[in-house]
């Protein structure tokens, strides 16, 4: 059962260049870390593939499996695990978010 | 024991030389579906520490989540975490 759902979200990762598991959708997030997160992704206008888990349990489990952590919302960028809410706004404020996308050759349309 | 004073409990055990400000903030999160009444749900922590140099902030997050892992089975819902050496939270001293 559990490999399932991790090559469900093997797929999602290696298919997408971002990837925010989140509560709610990115046009309406329904927990203010994961609001937060998608504030800054909107804020440099990196595009991104939202999950929702709240639509689906075991995938919001699964998704603390995976990733061996215990909160929502989950960054992941080109396959990697960049950072939940406070990670994600101390690496923007510090510009180092910005350099990780550019050094990873995510396009940006801001 | 209070909630806030059980996960400071078990950060200090973990990390002896530590430092640890922690302040609920659950009362900012009432009516959210991971706030289950009790007060005792989210939390806002500083950590000072040594231990956490040359972890990436990726490892020194789940450094504190291992420490407070079983804690998340009971009420815990939320740790918002700034987590800085001693050298980092001389030269960051904002807030």
């Amino acid at each position: 059962m559990q490999n399932v759902m991790f090559d469900r979200i093997q797929k999602e990762i290696d298919n997408h260049d971002v990837v925010l598991f989140m509560k709610g959708q990115a046009a309406f997030p329904q927990c203010g870390f994961s609001s937060l997160v998608v504030q800054v992704l909107s804020q440099l206008g990196v595009p991104f593939k939202d999950i929702n888990v709240l639509e689906d349990s075991e995938l919001r489990q699964g998704i603390k499996d995976f990733t061996n952590w215990p909160t929502i919302p989950q960054l992941y960028v080109k396959g990697e695990f960049v950072g939940g809410c406070d990670i994600i706004r101390e690496m923007y404020e510090s510009g180092e978010l910005q350099a990780l996308l550019q050094d990873k050759g995510i396009a940006s349309a801001a | 024991m209070r909630m806030s004073e059980r996960i400071k409990a078990v950060i200090e055990e973990g990390l002896p030389s530590s430092c640890v400000d922690i302040v609920n903030e659950s009362d900012r999160h009432i009516g959210h579906a991971g706030h289950d009444g009790t007060g005792e749900s989210h939390f806002k922590l500083e950590v000072v520490c040594n231990e956490f140099e040359g972890l990436s902030r990726v490892q020194r997050q789940r450094v504190i989540y291992s420490l407070v892992e079983q804690l998340f089975d009971e009420n815990l819902h939320a740790l918002s975490m700034r987590l800085l050496t001693q050298a980092e939270a001389r030269l960051n001293t904002k807030e």
